[in-house]
């Protein structure tokens, strides 16, 4: 697996932390899962500072912590929003997120790559929250970015990759580059599927919190990106068009 | 002297004085403002005893304790047993259908039978019809177990007389963490508004893919709508965008809301274990009775039952929480 910022995850699974039935229920499904990731909300839960009960519960984790840039609309906001998590989770990673359209919660990819020069120059590890052009994507790492986060569909949607011929140019555009499909994953065969396309990890939330057994569909997820990871490193076969026999049947004596 | 020593006169140690009182036992309250209101958070609360459109989010535990709710404050207050209604707008009704699938007790309807049920809920086409639910007046139901604690002889003093000590029970929510060290607060804001040319006639839920917003007729055209859930302990104030999001959504159900007048508006924590349940734990003599979450009126009456069985028979019930010393050490 290609390391993110020079940190090498035991597991392509990154957990959202939102909308679970509550924190013990997310901790199990962290622990079901052995997610490597956390990610995590500033903006809204920010306002008692670090001795707040949930992130102190989400630290206990043991896992790395990813802090976003969730609901920001500004270059500004995100900024701001990016130096608290630095401060409260003391960790340069921040998944910058910037809100371009209200229906879609489409990325704004011109503010992202302004934020992402930013924070890049001021020493942020940024994984920026994109879509599957190719020509942002070169931008974002011309800013500084060493990852890049695009979507499969609209976040909370659960409608799998939208554009699954887009997602693999990605991946041969940046042979080196950790890339992440974040946003729009509903079930298990999307994971699978955008690790089939050898993507490095899968960020996702909304899919196991608010499933009926959280804790099962973690699992369900965890099972998913391996059986994906596997099969892309196993080099799967091509599609074809026409039957080819597993066993040869020339030679063999044919009755009627 | 008295038997037992309740801390807080929030809904949890008003129900457990009221649950003690009944079966014969003394007790005295302490409370620094002497009476219910804005210093426990629920006086805040919604009111509704709604155990099946909890438990699309909840633990089987709310759904099965909460059924319990309605009975016990049906001998302490006024409860209206009207139902609730929950509506989502067209783009959200795939969020509706899975609401649906988490719970139960509920009829489908459309158009013309939400209109049937709610006039001044017009334009929704798809709904849900909770029959067995009910709702009561937070502060109304607060007042009346006070006013008939002290019929009874029980007092409520912010500087109890001196002398000995039953034993104490504390029920003082979000400020009993100074001992109870895995309780933390979930922040929720909410607003009072007047609509009187609006009516309903039980709590109406609009599905959001974050909240679950609520308004409550409290009658006379007053309504509570509710309210938000922040991973937070700050309780300062309201945000706008809190507000925008709880206007809005009595805004989407009648845009005739847009005409009410802001009352009130009230922001508080409620007091919340890891798993979001009501526990009840013994530490060294005082039993702590916390941990209500957002169900204070669903569930204080099954948590002021385990207290009264421990105390009174040692009889531990399911909120009892024994083992919390081991579990937190796990």
């Amino acid at each position: 697996m290609r390391a993110f910022y020079g940190t090498e995850l035991a597991n392509p699974l990154m957990l959202g932390t939102a909308q679970y039935p509550s924190p013990a229920i997310l901790a199990q499904a962290f622990q079901a899962s052995e997610a490597a990731v956390a990610t995590v909300s500033l903006r809204r839960e920010g306002a008692d500072g670090a001795g707040n009960a949930f992130w102190q519960m989400i630290r206990k984790l043991g896992v790395h912590v990813l802090p976003n840039t969730a609901g920001c609309h500004t270059v500004k906001e995100a900024v701001t929003t990016a130096h608290m998590a630095r401060e409260f989770f003391e960790t340069p990673w921040i998944k910058l997120e910037l809100i371009g359209h209200t229906d879609s919660l489409q990325p704004d990819v011109f503010q992202l790559v302004e934020a992402a020069k930013i924070l890049s120059d001021e020493g942020f590890q940024v994984f920026p929250y994109t879509t599957e052009d190719l020509i942002v994507g070169e931008r974002l790492l011309d800013a500084g970015c060493k990852v890049l986060m695009p979507w499969g569909a609209p976040i909370g949607s659960g409608r799998g990759l939208n554009n699954t011929y887009a997602l693999r140019a990605m991946r041969a555009e940046f042979p080196d580059t950790p890339l992440v499909v974040d946003a729009g994953i509903g079930l298990p065969s999307h994971a699978a599927q955008a690790m089939e396309l050898g993507f490095d990890a899968v960020l996702l939330n909304t899919a196991v919190a608010r499933a009926g057994d959280p804790v099962l569909m973690a699992q369900a997820m965890a099972g998913a990106v391996e059986a994906g990871r596997l099969a892309h490193t196993a080099d799967p076969i091509e599609p074809r068009d026409m039957a080819e026999a597993s066993t040869p049947v020339i030679g063999k004596a044919f009755l009627s | 002297m008295t038997d037992f020593r309740i801390l807080g006169a929030g809904v949890a140690g008003l129900a457990v004085a009221t649950e003690l009182v009944a079966r014969g036992a003394r007790v005295d309250i302490v409370d620094p403002m002497e009476m219910p209101g804005k210093q426990s958070c629920s006086w805040w609360a919604g009111g509704m005893l709604a155990p099946f459109c909890e438990f699309e989010n909840a633990e089987d535990t709310v759904l099965r304790l909460g059924q319990n709710a309605k009975a016990w404050w049906a001998r302490h207050t006024q409860v209206t047993e009207n139902g609730t209604l929950v509506v989502a707008p067209a783009r959200d009704v795939p969020d509706l259908k899975r609401f649906a699938r988490r719970t139960h007790g509920f009829d489908w309807v459309d158009g013309p039978g939400i209109a049937a049920l709610e006039p001044d809920v017009p334009g929704f086409k798809t709904g849900l019809y909770f029959r067995e639910e009910a709702h009561l007046d937070p502060r109304n139901a607060l007042h009346d177990l006070f006013l008939a604690l002290k019929r009874q002889g029980v007092s409520i003093s912010a500087t109890p007389a001196r002398g000995p000590v039953g034993q104490v029970i504390d029920c003082r929510g979000f400020a009993a963490r100074d001992v109870l060290t895995d309780l933390r607060g979930v922040k929720g804001e909410m607003l009072v508004i007047r609509a009187p040319d609006i009516t309903l006639t039980r709590p109406v839920r609009l599905l959001h893919p974050r909240l679950p917003l609520y308004i409550v007729p409290r009658g006379d055209g007053v309504f509570m709508l509710g309210a938000t859930m922040l991973e937070t302990s700050d309780r300062k104030r309201i945000t706008a965008r809190s507000m925008l999001e709880l206007l809005t959504a009595a805004y989407t159900l009648n845009p005739a809301f847009g005409e009410a007048e802001v009352l009130e508006i009230g922001v508080d924590v409620r007091p919340a274990f890891p798993d979001n349940l009501p526990k009840i734990r013994r530490i060294g003599s005082t039993v702590y009775a916390n941990g209500l979450f957002r169900h204070g009126f669903l569930l204080a009456p099954s948590l002021a039952h385990g207290v009264a069985e421990l105390v009174l028979n040692a009889n531990i019930t399911e909120l009892v929480d024994e083992d919390h010393t081991e579990r937190r050490t796990a």
